[in-house]
């Protein structure tokens, strides 16, 4: 088998990535239960009443999430499967963006709405009806993950709904089906099967969520397990704690995928039928009153927080805020723990890439495939705190103490933007190859001339939207900072989080619009200059 | 029969000027079919052959001119309302519904049928000799098979005039040609009046009495179908063919 022989170094790559991770995340665990020097006594844990109510929240408050989330992305993606109108692609492209987003800018807007002073108290107010504070707790919870799950939600259902065939549309129409019809015949088969897979990720995503618990929880009453390790370490400096607190996460979120990935199949999405038709329910008054009232209540959730953002960011004391030497510090490390974490989970995910293609393309293996790159995701079940602590007990007999805190914040965030560089990369890496392996292989073409000749061209696009997201998700990460971060080394998103935290509302109005236009920046420039013209 | 009767007959379908503002091709149909009349439609790719039969059908609008049934103009009606029912090549079949609720569909959305419709259901179910598949799913059947399922819910809802979209591209030689046979049969003895665009000359001499040659958005040529085995065909039908010789 000649085509086999040619490369014999295709593994090398991935067994370097995956390497790293293991040691990464085998070293950090091993340096936890070291360091823990008493027994873990998880039945002292399990039976601890404060523990116990973590977790029954952590469920509740998950659950709810995702139920809420779904039944209101479910009637917003057929409003916008039915409705054209301006902006909508805009709308639906940000949709995408809101799992980057940073979580603390959000949480500021949502703040600045919906605060103790914030504008609808303050509305209020002017009837004399004092609301308090109803944002912190459970209510601030939910709000804001319905803010990033229902844009998730919405993307994944109205997919499902653009992938009916236009000939069942045009079919319907003939056959003069009504909209509960259409719902049922058309829509709820192809909704169906994405919903299992929908509600298990964004359980898991509101169940191990931190920043937001954080910052709108309000006290112990309303933590996350997640919370609880942060808490352990910061406040108590109880290793053994977090220690028992994370495997109990990370036993519960691995169950959870274990069980979601066996019983609901990833449903792979079919693609959209591309053939638009015009949905024969359009004209129906119920589904305009319907799309209407759905539309309003999206508005509401939506639209407010952002405008506060944009808004409450100019004020007085914009420009003595814009000139604190603190905020560029900030922005400074920020950018650097960017740059080196995007750059590394890049390296790390064509790595792992390039060599799973060969098993999969070539050799037939796609189980061991699918096995190695589900290893790169391994953060989606390790939380990022206990990493963290991990990897600092680890490294700080080798590493000064004093530049430990920015190394570990990039390697945490370079494995937390590694699933997302996998989903980005993986298609078009492998598709590379089964275009063109032949052909390359054919003509004899060395590695060093098929990389700048045929791979480069074809995935710098999804190279710099890998490394555009994973800077983002980096400068908006308020996770293994909040532990290891101190005066002096501080990230835009803790220096928001403190001031939220000491209700200087003016100072995190201008940090947080100033994120949010770096953000954007970062992500500009690296589509545009990485991404070449096209992209 | 005196000539001037038979102008007073309308003819069963006929296009006046209808126009239609396709992205960068302006289309305009001139066309007249009679009742019990089989035309197929030919074209190249992207000619605007399936655009014909959408305006038809009602799925796009158009801009100006008249589609008229029988001397009524029908552009106002929405497509549940028009005396058509189309069959396409893919996805004519709701996965999850079986057989017979796929045709039951066809006559009463809520699948709920009367003892009149039942009938037509079983009489139609009978002549495309799908009995035995009644209670299966889509997923369960050949594609031969499915494109019965079709044709048998087009029968059941006796509208005159079956519109069909090259609805046997995709099955082997045999099996086309006896669901061409089948669907000729049908026109026969149903009269109903089929408008098929396809692909395929060869399926075009099996089945049609006319046919119309597309090019750009316009109708070139309207003629008897036979005319593809001319030699003095015109140059257009030579272009299309592939056959220009000289």
């Amino acid at each position: 088998m000649p085509l086999i022989t040619k490369t014999k170094y295709w593994w090398c790559s991935a067994t370097f990535a995956i390497s790293l991770i293991l040691l990464l995340v085998g070293g950090s665990f091993l340096a936890l239960i070291n360091f823990s020097q008493s027994e873990l006594d998880f039945t002292a844990v399990l039976t601890d009443s404060y523990i116990q109510h973590v977790i029954k929240f952590s469920f509740f408050q998950a659950c709810l999430s995702a139920i809420l989330s779904i039944s209101i992305a479910l009637p917003l993606a057929r409003a916008f499967s039915r409705r054209e109108f301006f902006g909508k692609q805009l709308i639906l492209k940000l949709f995408n963006l809101s799992l980057v987003l940073p979580v603390i800018i959000a949480v500021f807007g949502i703040v600045a709405v919906h605060g103790k002073s914030g504008w609808i108290n303050q509305f209020m107010s002017l009837f004399n009806i004092d609301t308090g504070h109803y944002i912190y707790g459970l209510t601030g919870i939910l709000v804001a993950h319905l803010f990033f799950n229902i844009p998730l939600a919405t993307r994944i259902i109205l997919q499902a709904i653009e992938s009916i065939p236009s000939e069942s549309w045009r079919l319907a129409s003939q056959l003069n089906l009504q909209p509960k019809h259409l719902f049922r015949i058309l829509e709820w088969p192809q909704i169906k099967p994405q919903l299992p897979a929908l509600f298990s990720l964004i359980f898991m995503l509101c169940f191990t969520s931190f920043a937001i618990v954080m910052s709108l929880g309000g006290g112990p009453d309303f933590a996350t397990l997640e919370v609880a390790i942060y808490q352990a370490l910061k406040f108590d400096f109880d290793i053994e704690q977090a220690v028992a607190l994370a495997i109990i996460q990370i036993t519960i979120t691995a169950v959870l995928m274990l069980v979601s990935n066996l019983w609901f199949k990833p449903q792979t999405m079919p693609s959209p039928s591309g053939n638009y038709f015009t949905r024969p329910d359009r004209q129906h008054t119920i589904s305009k009153y319907y799309d209407l009232a759905i539309f309003t209540v999206a508005a509401a959730l939506f639209i407010p927080p952002l405008l506060a953002v944009l808004l409450s960011g100019i004020n007085s004391k914009t420009l003595d805020f814009l000139g604190a030497e603190a905020l560029w510090q900030a922005t400074a490390i920020s950018l650097k723990i960017a740059i080196f974490s995007s750059l590394l989970s890049a390296l790390l995910a064509i790595s792992i890439l390039f060599s799973t293609r060969v098993l999969k393309l070539r050799l037939g293996c796609s189980n061991l495939a699918h096995g190695i790159e589900s290893l790169g995701s391994i953060i989606l079940v390790v939380p990022a705190l206990v990493l963290g602590t991990g990897l600092f007990l680890m490294l700080r007999e080798t590493i000064d103490v004093f530049s430990i805190a920015p190394i570990l914040v990039v390697l945490v965030n370079a494995l937390m933007a590694l699933p997302y560089q996998l989903r980005i990369l993986n298609q078009p890496i492998q598709d590379s190859f089964t275009a063109y392996d032949k052909l390359a292989t054919s003509l004899g073409m060395s590695t060093w001339q098929r990389l700048r000749l045929v791979e480069w061209p074809l995935l710098r696009k999804p190279i710099a939207m890998g490394l555009g997201l994973a800077s983002v998700l980096s400068l908006g990460d308020l996770s293994v900072i909040a532990l290891f971060g101190s005066q002096d080394m501080q990230t835009l998103p803790l220096v928001l989080y403190r001031q939220l935290g000491s209700y200087q509302l003016d100072a995190a109005a201008v940090t947080a619009i100033f994120l949010l236009a770096l953000c954007c920046m970062v992500f500009y420039v690296i589509e545009r200059f990485i991404g070449g013209k096209y992209a | 029969m005196p000539e001037n009767t038979l102008s007073q007959v309308p003819p069963l379908l006929q296009l006046k000027n209808v126009n239609f503002a396709y992205k960068n091709m302006p289309m305009q149909f001139q066309l007249t079919v009679n009742s019990g009349e089989t035309l197929a439609i030919l074209g190249v790719s992207g000619s605007g052959k399936s655009t014909l039969l959408n305006l038809i059908a009602g799925f796009n609008e158009v801009s100006s001119g008249d589609v008229q049934f029988n001397g009524l103009s029908i552009i106002k009606l929405p497509p549940a309302q028009r005396p058509i029912t189309t069959l396409f090549q893919e996805h004519n079949l709701f996965a999850h519904l079986t057989v017979e609720q796929n045709i039951a569909i066809g006559l009463s959305p809520n699948l709920k049928l009367n003892t009149e419709q039942k009938q037509r259901l079983a009489n139609a179910v009978k002549q495309v000799e799908i009995t035995d598949l009644l209670s299966r799913l889509p997923a369960e059947l050949s594609g031969g098979q499915k494109q019965r399922v079709g044709i048998a819910r087009c029968l059941a809802r006796q509208q005159p005039l079956l519109l069909l979209d090259e609805p046997f591209s995709a099955l082997d030689p045999a099996l086309r040609k006896e669901m061409l046979r089948l669907i000729k049969q049908l026109n026969k003895t149903e009269n109903i009046t089929v408008l098929m665009v396809t692909h395929s000359p060869e399926d075009a001499l099996e089945i049609a009495d006319n046919i119309v040659l597309i090019e750009q958005g316009h109708i070139v040529l309207h003629s008897p179908a036979v005319i593809l085995q001319q030699d003095d065909a015109p140059n257009s039908i030579h272009a299309y063919l592939g056959t220009y010789s000289q």
